[in-house]
C-alpha cells in the first residue's frame, strides 16, 4: 500500500490519505504497476446515479466493489458537488481521481464517474443513449416513470452497459431484448401457474 | 367455472382480501364471504382490470400488453390474479404511499412496517409473493434504508426455475451483495448453472451479474465457462461474454491468457456489439502483457479495416449517431489503435492514412462527432505520427478551443495539456485563446486554463502571461487560489526578466492572496529582497504602503514587518526615486506596527515579527527610542510564551545591554537560499527569527565584534541562572561554535539556558587547566571567573589561587568553591574575581597555582597581560 502510494507520489499522481476510495479505485492501476507495465488508459466506468433536483437518489449502478457506507458517502458527496453547478457550466468535474460526467435531462440528472483515461464526451453519449432507451421504452419518459418502474430502469441499463462497458451499440437491438425479456418474464408469471392451478396439481 | 372459482378464492386469500378491500363498497362483498356469486366476483375482477387500467400509470404498460384470452371465465380470472398480484401494482402501491409521506418521521414509519411485512413473507418462503416482496426491498434500499435481510432472499430467487423470479434476484444480487459477503459465493453455483441455461435471457441474467459483482474467487470458478460462451453461435450471448472476459481479467489477470487465442478470432464478427466488447477484450489483454501486445500488432490492418467501413460506410439506421456511424466502436477501435502504434513504427504507418481521413472527414458539430475527433487527436499524439498529422491535430484542438460548447473547449484544454511538453510551440499558438478561457465563468474550464496558461509562460511571455494570471488571481474561484499562487511563484523565479519584476510580482500575489501561498513563500521573498540590495529602499517603501493598506494577509505583513525592521531607515529617508516620495515619520511606522501587534487577525508568528521589527527599530530611528521601549516592555508579560520571550529578551537588551544593543541589532547579511538560517526557519515552521545569527563576510577584518555580541545575546537568552561570565574576545573555533548553537537555538526557539559558554584557557600543565571566563559589568567594573579541572588519574588536592592587579585595581576575591578537583575532569572548582578599575588603566592579573597532585607540590605562575576587551585577544604569557 505505502509503496504504490509513493509509486504514485512519484509519478505525481494525488494520493489521497483519506483512503476511501483509493484502495478500490486504483486497484486497477496498482496491479497494471505489479507487472511492470505503464498502464496510462484507465476507462472503466465506476458508478452511474440518477438523481433529482432534489438531491433524491433515483437509481445507482456501482461497477466496483464498495460497501453501503462508501456508496453513500460517494453519492451524497456527487450529488452535493454536480447540484451546485449552475446551469450553464460545463459536464465534467474532476474528483479524486475520477471524472464525473453529468448530463441534466428535466429534472432528473444521470451522473457517471469513469476513471481518468476515459474519453468524457464518449461518457456524454452513453449517458444520452441511456435516456433515449428509456425514453423509448416508456414512452416520453419522466421521472415518475423511472420512479414507480426502478426495476425497469436498472434491466434497460444491464442491457445497455455491462459491468461499466456499453455492451450494445444499437438501440434497436437493446429494446428488443428487453421486449422479449419483459415477455419472458409475463410468460412465467401467467400461463405456466394456470397450467399448475388447473389441471396438472 | 365453479370449480375454478373457487379454486382460486381458496388458494389465494390475499386475493380475495384484496377483492374485498378495494371492491367492498361498490358490491358489498362480507371479508369472511367465500360463497360469492359467481357472476359478481368475474365482474368484480374485470372491474378491477379496468380500474388499474385507468388508474395505475406503470401497471397499465404490463395489463396492456397482456396475453390474448382463450376462454371467458377461467383465462381471464387467471390473467387477472396475476395482474392484481404483480409486482407494480403493489411495488407501486407502496412507492405512493412513501411518497405521500409528509415527514421525514412518517416515512420512516411506513418503511419500518413495510420491512416488517417484506421480512414476513421472507420467512413464510414460497408463496408467489418472494420477488414482489424483494423489489420493495430494493426501493426501501435506494431510499437508504437497511436491507442486508434480503440478501438470502436474492440467493433463493436466483434459484428459482422461473424467469421473473430469477430477474429480479439477480437484480436484486447486484444491488444487495457486494463481492466480500459471502451469500455472494452461495450464487456462484446458480450462475454456472445458468450460464448453460437453454433461454438466452437466463444466461444474460448470469452474464450481468457477473460482470457487475463477481468477485476474483468466482471469476476464476467460472472463467472457462465465459471463454466457452465466447465462442458460442449467439452473438447476444457473446457480447456479453466479452465484456465478462474484461471483468475476469481486471480482477483476475492471470487468466488473461485463457481468453487471448479466442479474442483475435472476434475481430471478424460482424455484429457491433460483439466488435465492440471485443475491441474492449483486446485493449485490456495488451494492457496487462507487452507481448500479448506485440501480437496483436498484427491485427492492425483488421483494425484499421473495421474503422474504415465505419467512417465510409452509407448510412445505416440501427448504428448512426447524429452522422456519425457507431461512434462508441469508434472511440474504442481508435484508443486500441492508440496502444498497438504507440512507440512501434510499423504499426503506426500503418494507421496513419485511416487517421488522417477521421481526422478531416469527421463532422464535429455534434458531440459524436468531437467525442471520435478527440479520441483519434489523442492517438495521433500518442503514436508515431508523421509531423503533418500532429499539426492536423493540434489544429483540431485549436478548433475545439473557438467552439461555443463548453465540454468541447474543456476537452481541448486536457488534450493540449497531454501534448503542451512535446508540442510546445503548436500550443503556443492557441495561447490567447486558452488565456481567455481563463475568464470563463466555469471551475472545471478555469482550472484546465490555468493548468496550460502555467505551462505556457516563457521567458518571451512572462510579462503579458503574468499580467493575466494576476488578474486571473483576483477573481478566481477560493479553490484555485492556492495553485494559482504557486504557479506564479514557479514562474517568476524561473523566467523574471528582473529582481525588481520578481519583487512586485510576489508583492501582488501577496497582497492579493496572501493566506492562500504556501509557507515557504515569507522566507523565500526575504531572502530575495535582501539579495536585491539596491531595492531596497523601493521594497521598504512599496511593502510599508502595503501594510498600512492592509493588515489581514499575514504572508505580506510578515514580509512587511521584516523589511520595515531591517530597513526603517531607509523608510525613515523617504527617498525613493522610484516610487513618488512621502515623508512617513516614525510615529507613523511605530503605529503600523503596533496595529499589527495588537490586532486579533494577527498570527502569534506575524506578531513576533512585528515585535522583532518594532525592537530593531530602536537603532534605525532617533527620538522614539522610549516609544520602542514602552511598547516591548508591555509584551513582557503578554499570554503568548514565545512572544513573552522575546519581550524580555528585548527588554534586557534595553536596560543592561545597551551599549550592544547597536551591534546586535544590526540589518541581516545576505542570506545564501540554502543556508542553515534559512531551512532553520523553514523548518520549525515557526517564526523566523531576523535577528543577526551570522557576521556578515564583508565585516571578516571585525570577526570578533559580532562573535562578542553572540556570546552576550547567548547570555542573554541563557537567563539568569547561568552565572554571569567573562567575556574574553575568543578564539575563531569558539566563534563558529557559539553561532552555530546560537542558530540552533533560535530554530528550536527551546527556551533551554545555554550551557557551553566561551572560555578561554589560560594555563594548562600536568593535567591541570585553568579557564577564565569575563564579563564587563559597567565600565569599570569586571567580573572574572576562573575555572580549573583536572585531567589526572588522581584528585588534585590543596588547590589554591592567587591573584595579583596592578595597583590602581582593586581586587576582590570571592571564595572558590572548593580545594579539591576530581580526577578524570569529572568536577571543577570556580573562584570568582571582581575588578575594580576606576582609572581605566590596562587590565593586567597575575595569577598563582598552587597545587598537589599524586604527592607532589606544585606551584605556577600566569600572567594575563591585556583583559579581553570586546575588540581584543587576550594575550596571554604564562611565566
Amino acid at each position: 500500500m505505502s509503496g504504490q502510494d509513493s509509486n504514485d507520489l512519484a509519478k505525481g499522481r494525488r494520493v489521497h490519505v483519506t483512503g476511501l476510495l483509493t484502495s478500490a479505485f486504483t486497484a486497477i492501476s496498482r496491479k497494471a504497476h505489479a507487472h511492470g507495465i505503464e498502464r496510462n488508459i484507465n476507462f472503466k466506468m465506476q458508478f452511474m446515479l440518477l438523481f433529482s433536483r432534489q438531491g433524491k437518489l433515483r437509481l445507482q449502478k456501482w461497477y466496483v466493489p464498495l460497501s453501503d457506507t462508501q456508496k453513500k458517502k460517494i453519492s451524497r458527496e456527487v450529488i452535493q458537488m454536480v447540484l451546485a453547478r449552475k446551469p450553464k457550466m460545463c459536464s465534467f468535474l474532476e474528483w479524486r481521481d475520477l471524472k464525473i460526467v453529468y448530463k441534466r435531462y428535466a429534472s432528473l440528472y444521470f451522473c457517471c464517474a469513469v476513471e481518468d483515461q476515459e474519453n468524457e464526451l464518449i461518457t456524454l453519449e452513453i449517458i444520452h443513449r441511456y435516456v433515449e432507451l428509456l425514453d423509448k421504452y416508456f414512452g416520453s419518459v419522466c421521472e415518475l416513470d423511472i420512479i414507480f418502474n426502478f426495476e425497469k430502469a436498472y434491466y434497460i441499463l444491464d442491457e445497455f452497459i455491462l459491468g461499466g462497458e456499453a455492451q450494445e451499440t444499437s438501440k434497436k437491438n437493446v429494446l428488443k431484448a428487453i421486449e422479449q425479456a419483459d415477455m419472458l418474464q409475463e410468460e412465467a408469471e401467467t400461463p405456466r401457474s394456470v397450467l399448475e392451478e388447473i389441471g396438472l396439481t | 367455472m365453479e370449480n375454478v372459482c373457487n379454486l382460486g378464492v381458496n388458494g389465494n386469500n390475499s386475493l380475495l382480501s384484496y377483492i374485498t378491500h378495494i371492491l367492498h363498497p361498490a358490491f358489498m362483498l362480507d371479508k369472511d364471504n367465500k360463497t360469492c356469486p359467481e357472476l359478481c366476483y368475474i365482474l368484480g375482477l374485470e372491474s378491477i382490470l379496468v380500474k388499474v387500467r385507468l388508474n395505475r400509470r406503470g401497471g397499465a404498460d404490463e395489463l396492456g400488453s397482456e396475453q390474448p384470452v382463450a376462454g371467458f371465465g377461467d383465462w381471464n380470472y387467471c390473467a387477472a390474479k396475476d395482474k392484481v398480484m404483480t409486482p407494480s401494482v403493489r411495488l407501486q402501491e407502496m412507492i405512493r404511499v412513501i411518497r405521500s409521506a409528509r415527514t421525514q418521521g412518517e416515512e420512516r414509519g411506513i418503511i419500518q412496517r413495510e420491512c416488517a411485512d417484506i421480512r414476513a413473507q421472507f420467512r413464510q418462503g414460497d408463496n408467489g409473493e418472494r420477488s414482489h416482496s424483494l423489489a420493495k426491498l430494493l426501493y426501501v434500499h435506494m431510499l437508504g434504508y437497511p436491507a442486508h435481510f434480503g440478501q438470502m432472499e436474492c440467493v433463493r430467487l436466483i434459484a428459482s426455475p422461473r424467469y421473473s423470479e430469477k430477474r429480479i434476484g439477480y437484480l436484486g444480487a447486484m444491488m444487495l451483495l457486494d463481492e466480500k459477503q459471502d451469500a455472494s459465493l452461495l450464487i456462484t453455483n446458480s450462475i454456472k448453472n445458468d450460464l448453460s441455461h437453454s433461454s438466452q435471457y437466463v444466461q444474460s441474467l448470469a452474464l450481468c451479474t457477473l460482470a457487475c459483482m463477481g468477485s476474483a474467487e468466482m471469476c476464476r470458478d467460472l472463467a472457462p465457462e465465459i471463454e466457452r460462451l465466447l465462442r458460442a453461435s449467439n452473438s447476444y450471448i457473446k457480447k456479453k461474454a466479452t465484456l465478462c472476459a474484461v471483468h475476469i481479467i481486471r480482477k483476475v489477470p492471470e487468466l488473461a491468457e485463457l481468453f487471448t487465442p479466442t479474442a483475435r478470432s472476434l475481430l471478424s464478427e460482424k455484429n457491433h456489439g460483439v466488435l465492440h466488447g471485443a475491441v474492449v477484450l483486446i485493449t485490456e489483454l495488451c494492457e496487462r502483457n507487452p507481448d500479448t501486445l506485440n501480437q496483436f500488432r498484427k491485427a492492425v490492418p483488421e483494425l484499421v479495416q473495421i474503422m474504415k467501413g465505419l467512417v465510409t460506410s452509407s448510412y445505416s439506421p440501427e448504428h448512426n449517431v447524429a452522422g456519425i456511424s457507431d461512434p462508441f466502436l469508434q472511440v474504442r477501435i481508435l484508443r486500441l489503435l492508440r496502444i498497438l502504434g504507440h512507440n512501434n513504427e510499423t504499426a503506426s504507418d500503418a494507421m496513419n492514412d485511416l487517421l488522417a481521413q477521421v481526422a478531416t472527414n469527421t463532422d464535429s458539430s455534434k458531440t459524436a462527432g468531437s467525442a471520435v475527433l478527440y479520441e483519434t487527436v489523442l492517438t495521433i499524439m500518442d503514436i508515431n505520427s508523421e509531423s503533418g498529422l500532429r499539426v492536423l491535430a493540434v489544429n483540431i484542438l485549436g478548433r475545439f478551443l473557438l467552439n461555443n460548447d463548453r465540454n468541447i473547449r474543456y476537452i481541448s484544454m486536457t488534450s493540449l495539456q497531454k501534448i503542451v511538453q512535446t508540442d510546445h510551440n503548436a500550443v503556443q499558438r492557441h495561447r490567447g485563446t486558452i488565456v481567455d478561457c481563463l475568464k470563463d465563468q466555469d471551475t472545471s474550464v478555469k482550472r484546465r486554463a490555468l493548468e496550460l496558461s502555467l505551462a505556457l509562460v516563457s521567458a518571451v511571455n512572462i510579462r503579458s502571461m503574468m499580467k493575466e494570471l494576476l488578474i486571473f488571481l483576483s477573481t478566481c474561484p477560493p479553490e484555485l487560489r492556492s495553485q494559482t499562487a504557486s504557479g506564479i511563484f514557479n514562474a517568476a523565479e524561473r523566467y523574471s526578466p528582473s529582481k525588481r519584476w520578481h519583487i512586485d510580482t510576489i508583492l501582488h500575489v501577496l497582497t492579493t492572496a496572501g493566506g492562500d501561498v504556501r509557507d515557504e513563500t515569507v522566507p523565500n521573498l526575504i531572502q530575495l529582497i535582501t539579495t536585491a540590495s539596491e531595492l531596497h529602499c523601493y521594497t521598504v517603501h512599496k511593502l510599508y504602503r502595503a501594510l498600512v493598506k492592509d493588515i489581514s494577509q499575514q504572508s505580506l505583513v510578515q514580509v512587511a514587518c521584516w523589511c520595515i525592521g531591517e530597513y526603517g531607515d531607509l523608510l525613515l529617508k523617504g527617498e525613493c526615486e522610484e516610487i513618488e516620495p512621502v515623508q512617513v515619520t516614525e510615529d507613523d511606522v511605530l503605529d503600523a506596527l503596533e496595529t499589527v501587534l495588537q490586532s486579533h487577525m494577527s498570527s502569534p508568528a506575524t506578531r513576533g515579527f512585528a515585535l522583532t521589527s518594532t525592537m530593531k527599530l530602536s537603532t534605525r530611528i532617533t527620538d522614539n527610542v522610549d516609544r520602542i521601549r514602552s511598547i516591548v516592555s508591555i509584551y513582557g508579560s503578554c499570554i503568548d510564551l514565545e512572544l513573552q520571550q522575546r519581550a524580555v529578551e528585548y527588554n534586557a537588551l534595553f536596560k543592561k545591554y545597551d551599549h550592544m544593543r547597536a551591534a546586535v541589532l544590526e540589518r541581516m547579511p545576505v542570506m545564501d537560499k540554502n543556508s542553515p538560517g534559512h531551512t532553520n526557519g523553514d523548518t520549525s515552521g515557526e517564526i523566523k527569527e531576523p535577528d543577526p545569527s551570522k557576521p556578515k563576510p564583508v565585516e571578516a577584518g571585525l570577526l570578533a565584534e559580532p562573535a562578542s555580541q553572540v556570546c552576550d545575546l547567548l547570555d542573554l537568552l541563557g537567563g539568569t541562572d547561568t552565572p554571569i561570565q567573562p567575556n574574553p574576545a575568543p578564539a575563531s573555533t569558539a566563534t563558529t561554535t557559539s553561532s552555530a548553537d546560537l542558530l540552533d537555538l533560535l530554530g528550536g526557539l527551546e527556551p533551554t539556558p545555554v550551557l557551553q559558554t566561551v572560555t578561554v584557557t589560560v594555563y594548562e600543565k600536568n593535567g591541570l587547566s585553568l579557564k577564565i571566563q569575563c564579563d564587563k559589568q559597567t565600565e569599570t567594573e569586571v567580573t572574572v571567573t576562573l575555572i580549573s579541572s583536572n585531567s589526572t588519574q588522581t584528585d588534585i588536592t590543596n588547590f589554591n589561587l592567587q591573584a595579583a592587579v596592578p595597583k590602581s585595581v582593586q581586587l576582590q576575591m570571592k571564595a572558590p568553591s572548593g580545594n579539591v578537583i576530581p580526577a578524570h575532569g569529572l568536577g571543577q572548582v570556580t573562584q570568582t574575581v571582581l575588578l575594580n578599575n576606576p582609572n581605566k588603566v590596562s587590565l593586567k592579573m597575575r595569577i598563582r597555582v598552587s597545587y598537589s597532585n599524586q604527592g607532589a607540590v606544585h606551584q605556577d605562575t600566569v600572567q594575563i597581560d591585556s583583559f579581553p576587551s570586546p575588540a581584543s585577544q587576550p594575550s596571554i604569557s604564562p611565566l
